[in-house]
């Protein structure tokens, strides 16, 4: 819940330490250049502070502000519009498990139900260990892959409720994981810095995983006159077996009404996380 | 003369046309070096030595038509742009393919970003830009890295920059990265949002083409029409038009997704059928039929197995009652439960409903509880007719489309399974067992298939 104010106004929050406002700034001005207009390196700038402090703080926020010659009230509408910005301390890996329509049907529902079971956590929680943030999210542009699931917005396609279950477990346990399509996992703050229009500059992260998923070149193969390829298999060694799942009609997740999400839920404001509330005693960085 | 398949014809030799996808098997074709390879580059070269009208009337006359939904023919929009107007121009380049089903931008981009590119710099010439965006939608990195590698290798190699190949041509590119809104996908949406704003829709007129980012003249065109263009410019407007109908000529990523044997990406002339697509690539999945099927994203009406003989071109599935939209060919079968379908996409759209506009923030939301109601066994028969009557109090009630998608499967699931629907209803609850439509549910009769 958020805290009442009556009124009473927010103190504004406080700056970066002085060598990381430098060196934001540094960046801010580099994003700032690509643009006619200063205000349209708004999106991309929330990207920078979010890799610096792996969510958008209201110092992260009163950066943007400042840089651009906005209010930070400006600046929040924004922030709390698009998805990607987190608004509290999440985890080094954002599992994404995609439940709209084709992929909720085709196991996507049932990937999501196992992962809050495994991981004890609910739509957009983290685990104890801060590693692991889940959420559901929408239609990612690979329903030729579904189930999708992502994790810090690379691909892991074909998934089954066992896959994810181990996928987890490496990201929890420190294993290296390797994505189905694209450069091999960073951290969320990495991710946000490429977001924010920096090249990722590990050395063969362009290259990696190839060029072109198994399911973008089934038309192509069957257009040279190939035989179809076997059924795409589940990666990460899974095999092709999965245990029947048998369990009574009431047991099992009813599509739809069970679908406890955030879909249409009150959302939370930008200041209304209960860690930060948005009073003058507390702030961020303290 | 066009050259549209026979119906009876089954070859995926003779009924696919891979153009963009052609060489996405080779092992690197993000790379300059291979798009050169495959005559990357060329239709730019052949473009820059006709006058910048000359260009746009060719892609007018090559009957090239929007592939993000709408149709609407790519020459035209260029030819909207007010010259001599002494403003600035600008490119947008719509990447933020979030339609759901859709998936053909993304993996064209990932593995050949370059045809984008030329297609860019093609469509600022022909519209006297030197600035192009591509707003990418956020939530695909594999996909930003390529582009950005992408683009440096253009600069580097002159496509980009100043004084583009010695045409007097200076060009910026800017790749902009999204950050989850789907509602960005819808044009002046995507204009606010790159402006550093909430991405809401604005009232036409004025349309972009007169005042759009910055209140500056702006084309623009999703993914897949400008990445068409130097394809056309290269191999000419009579190689395009042999493709596809008089009205919808030319090839494009059809992308096939669901409960069949072989989803993917299926690069065909405008006007195959999904008939003509199941039947080379293994139909649906072993021991299932098909039950309905969107022809282009959850927006568009949905179909049913009556369906699979309709023309996949703008003409032939208006006239079957649906639109071709992005081609994203979602297919369903009788294990799928379409209350719940309908039930998830409809939460998507109250989901990514901006609040912009009271039918759709407000109808949405009703919808949403009306249909998790119906599918939980707690409906009323008078509810129907209420999802429908909530559904047209939506429908061409908002600035932006996003309202009447959300109609669309309202509509159209209620047109071909009112009876499924009441079934809920009468007998308190859902029917259908999810687990039977997991990708996984039939593994154990799969091995011998």
């Amino acid at each position: 819940m958020t805290d009442v104010q009556l009124g009473m106004p927010e103190l504004p929050a406080p700056d970066y330490p002085a060598d990381v406002r430098a060196r934001l700034e540094a960046d801010a001005r580099e994003v700032i250049a690509r643009y006619p207009d200063s205000r349209s390196a708004l999106l991309p700038l929330l990207h920078l502070v979010q890799s610096e402090e792996g969510h958008v703080t209201r110092t992260g926020m009163r950066f943007c502000a400042e840089v651009l010659g906005l209010t930070t009230a400006e600046v929040t509408a924004v922030a709390t519009f698009y998805t990607m910005y987190r608004r509290k301390p999440s985890g080094d890996y954002q599992v994404g498990v995609c439940t709209n329509t084709l992929c909720a049907v085709m196991g996507g529902d049932a990937i999501f139900e196992e992962l809050k079971q495994h991981l004890g956590v609910g739509n957009k929680e983290t685990t104890e260990d801060g590693k692991v943030t889940l959420e559901h999210i929408e239609c990612n542009a690979a329903c030729d892959f579904a189930p999708v699931v992502m994790v810090n917005w690379e691909f892991f396609d074909n998934q089954t409720p066992e896959s994810a279950k181990r996928l987890v477990d490496d990201l929890r346990a420190g294993r290296p994981v390797t994505p189905t399509r694209g450069a091999p996992l960073c951290t969320f703050r990495e991710t946000a810095r490429i977001l924010a229009g920096f090249p990722d500059t590990r050395p063969g992260a362009v290259e990696a995983g190839g060029g072109a998923g198994p399911a973008s070149l089934i038309g192509l193969k069957l257009a040279k006159g190939e035989a179809l390829p076997p059924r795409v298999v589940h990666p990460r060694g899974e095999t092709a077996e999965e245990p029947p799942r048998d369990r009574a009609p009431h047991d099992r997740p009813i599509a739809g009404s069970g679908h406890l999400s955030s879909h249409d839920a009150p959302q939370q404001t930008s200041a209304s996380d209960p860690k930060h509330p948005a009073g003058p005693v507390s702030e961020e960085g303290e | 003369m066009t050259l549209a398949p026979a119906i009876g014809e089954t070859s995926p030799e003779k009924l696919l046309s891979p153009v963009l996808s052609a060489f996405w098997d080779d092992p690197r074709p993000w790379s300059l070096d291979t798009y050169r390879r495959h005559e990357g580059y060329e239709g730019l070269r052949k473009a820059l030595a006709m006058t910048p009208d000359e260009v746009i009337a060719y892609v007018k006359e090559s009957g090239l038509r929007g592939r993000g939904g709408a149709g609407f023919p790519t020459g035209m929009k260029w030819q909207f742009i007010p010259q001599g107007d002494g403003k600035p121009h600008y490119l947008v380049v719509n990447a933020d393919e979030s339609e759901p089903g859709t998936c053909k931008d993304i993996p064209l981009l990932f593995a050949n970003p370059h045809a984008l590119i030329e297609g860019i710099v093609i469509a600022c010439y022909a519209i006297r830009s030197s600035h192009a965006f591509v707003y990418l939608r956020g939530e695909v990195v594999p996909v930003l890295r390529r582009l950005h590698e992408a683009v440096r290798e253009a600069y580097e190699a002159g496509y980009l920059g100043r004084d583009v190949l010695g045409s007097g041509l200076d060009l910026e590119l800017t790749v902009h990265a999204g950050a989850g809104a789907y509602i960005c996908g819808e044009e002046t949406a995507l204009l606010d949002s790159l402006e550093g704003r909430r991405g809401q829709p604005r009232l036409r007129p004025p349309f972009p083409a007169v005042a759009g980012l910055y209140a500056c003249p702006t084309v623009v065109n999703n993914v897949e029409s400008i990445a068409s263009v130097p394809a056309i410019l290269h191999r000419g407007k009579d190689w395009f038009r042999s493709m596809g109908s008089e009205k919808s000529p030319g090839f494009t990523l059809y992308s096939l997704s669901g409960h069949v044997a072989a989803p993917g990406q299926y690069e065909a002339p405008l006007g195959i059928t999904l008939r003509q697509l199941l039947d080379m690539s293994g139909g649906m999945r072993p021991g299932h039929r098909l039950k309905f099927w969107t022809p282009g994203g959850s927006s568009t009406p949905m179909f049913t197995d009556e369906h699979l003989d309709v023309p996949l071109d703008y003409e032939g599935v208006g006239a079957a009652g649906s639109m071709l939209g992005t081609k994203a060919l979602q297919c369903f079968d009788e294990t799928t439960c379409v209350v719940r379908a309908v039930t998830r996409w409809t939460e998507f759209y109250a989901h990514e409903s901006c609040g912009k506009c009271t039918p759709c923030r407000e109808g949405t939301y009703w919808l949403v509880q009306l249909l998790r109601d119906i599918e939980a066994g707690k409906g009323r028969p008078s509810d129907l007719d209420k999802l429908a009557d909530i559904a047209d109090n939506i429908n061409g009630k908002s600035f932006c489309a996003l309202g009447d998608g959300a109609a669309s499967p309202i509509f159209s699931s209620l047109k071909y399974f009112r009876e499924e629907y009441e079934e809920h209803i009468t007998g308190r609850g859902c029917p259908f067992d999810p687990a039977r439509s997991t990708a996984w549910a039939d593994n154990h009769v799969e091995v011998t298939a």
